[in-house]
């Protein structure tokens, strides 16, 4: 259960500079740069938005039924079902394992010490993202928050080293799109109290052909 | 439920000396050092002389992700399932240092594939004098310069030069043609570091990565004499 005393553990948790590994991976923004879908800071605000209410409203809905306590198991084949691309399934798994070890040291914690040994090769990232902040004593709502944030601030940095965009742009990119953070970290976290058969689906066919592409590049400075 | 105390194969304290079945781990030793100074060949070079009598592998984290492995392969020093390549979204110092999630789980991951190792040789990608690897991901480290890139780099020091467990000074067979003076890069070095070891090198000499090479086994004698880790 969220406390008031839990807030700063929250942005411990969605730190950029929590070492779980988010920072090699781009969301897809590096194949969309190369595409030249994203040029100047208007497209990284179109291609997250576009993010927030596809990918990030999936990967909140996980995350938060996992802040809940829901199955594991069941919530890590959900997020399988959600995740057509096998380059995008390798990357979660990696991701979550790596942010488990990084969870395991700052909330020491029986369950996350279960669900370490359950998925060897790691869980899908956002349910590792929704039992680390169980373990930190976040609510679903903190990591659907948690998870709606990844998926744009990990964009918005790849595509200030990749075009060298101005950052203060692309700061004011996310601070733009804080209330749409907000209103889709609230359905997530609505939609996990209805169990892991209500939890959202949607998807961006683009990103994901586009990561399966990326996959296969021989030169490339993130991993997806 | 299982429960372990931070020495499971996805431990949470990195540097823990030991591995799931309570086996020492290898010896982990990253190579950093600016672009173009001879990281990756110095690296081929300790693969050669040591890989008869060690069981080897190497992470390279190159900017442009495969480069440097593709460089250990082509060049044949190691059979391609003991080097693995690890993505740094454009921040060589940041998979070294600041998150090294990535960097362990690959050392990891080659322990389990092909261990037993001896050693790991984790190599940055090029950066610049102020990279350093966390003692979360190698137990030493080497700083690997070269005398093109001006004979004050020792002087200006920083963290690199001036705290790796070794200091390499490379292509000192390009001293003269460069104008470096490799006393001065000596006395510069000593002033900065002290105690710390600096070993000059010339990779198209006969001695090559000896000196190199020879710190390695050192270290390794003395990480495999240490006490046994305590569970």
């Amino acid at each position: 259960m969220a406390r008031l005393t839990t807030r700063s553990a929250l942005l411990v948790l969605a730190d950029g500079r929590f070492p779980a590994g988010g920072h090699a991976h781009s969301g897809g923004a590096e194949a969309a740069v190369k595409a030249g879908r994203i040029r100047d800071a208007a497209d990284l605000e179109a291609f997250c938005l576009g993010r927030l209410h596809t990918v990030g409203l999936t990967a909140a809905g996980l995350a938060a039924a996992a802040a809940l306590g829901l199955d594991p198991y069941e919530l890590d084949a959900a997020a399988d079902a959600r995740t057509p691309s096998p380059a995008l399934r390798t990357a979660a798994r990696r991701l979550g394992r790596q942010l488990m070890r990084a969870a395991r040291a700052a909330w020491p914690d029986p369950e996350l010490d279960a669900l370490a040994a359950a998925f060897p090769g790691g869980a899908h990232q956002p349910v590792v993202l929704g039992a680390a902040a169980r373990a930190a004593g976040l609510g679903p709502e903190d990591a659907a928050h948690c998870a709606a944030y990844e998926t744009v601030g990990g964009p918005a940095t790849a595509v200030v080293r990749l075009l060298g965009l101005d950052p203060y742009r692309a700061t004011a990119v996310l601070a733009r799109l804080a209330p749409v953070m907000d209103e889709v970290a609230a359905r997530a976290a609505t939609a996990a109290h209805g169990g892991v058969d209500a939890l959202p689906a949607a998807s961006a066919p683009l990103l994901d052909i586009t990561a399966e592409q990326h996959a296969a590049w021989p030169v490339r400075l993130f991993a997806s | 439920m299982h429960l372990d105390h931070g020495h499971s194969h996805h431990g949470a304290v990195s540097a823990d000396a030991h591995r799931p079945d309570g086996t020492r781990r290898a010896l982990r030793i990253g190579l950093g050092g600016p672009v173009g100074s001879g990281k990756t060949a110095t690296v081929a070079a300790l693969c050669r002389q040591l890989r008869d009598t060690l069981s080897l592998a190497v992470v390279t984290n190159d900017i442009y992700t495969r480069e440097d492995a593709e460089f250990l392969l082509r060049e044949a020093v190691l059979p391609p399932e003991r080097i693995r390549a690890v993505e740094t979204g454009a921040c060589p110092h940041t998979a070294i240092r600041d998150d090294i999630s990535a960097n362990l789980e690959a050392v990891e991951e080659l322990e389990d594939a092909v261990g037993p190792l001896d050693l790991i040789l984790v190599e940055s990608g090029g950066d610049n004098l102020t990279a350093t690897f966390s003692k979360g991901l190698v137990d030493a480290q080497v700083f690997v310069i070269d005398v093109a890139g001006g004979d004050d780099i020792p002087r200006k020091g920083g963290p690199g030069v001036t705290t790796a467990d070794l200091l390499v000074v490379n292509k000192t067979d390009l001293a003269p043609h460069v104008g470096s003076d490799l006393g001065r890069m000596a006395r510069d070095a000593a002033e900065q570091r002290g105690e710390l070891p600096v070993a000059f090198t010339s990779l198209r000499s006969a001695e090559g990565v000896g000196p190199v090479a020879e710190w390695v086994r050192e270290r390794l004698a003395a990480w495999t004499a240490a006490p046994a880790p305590t569970a």
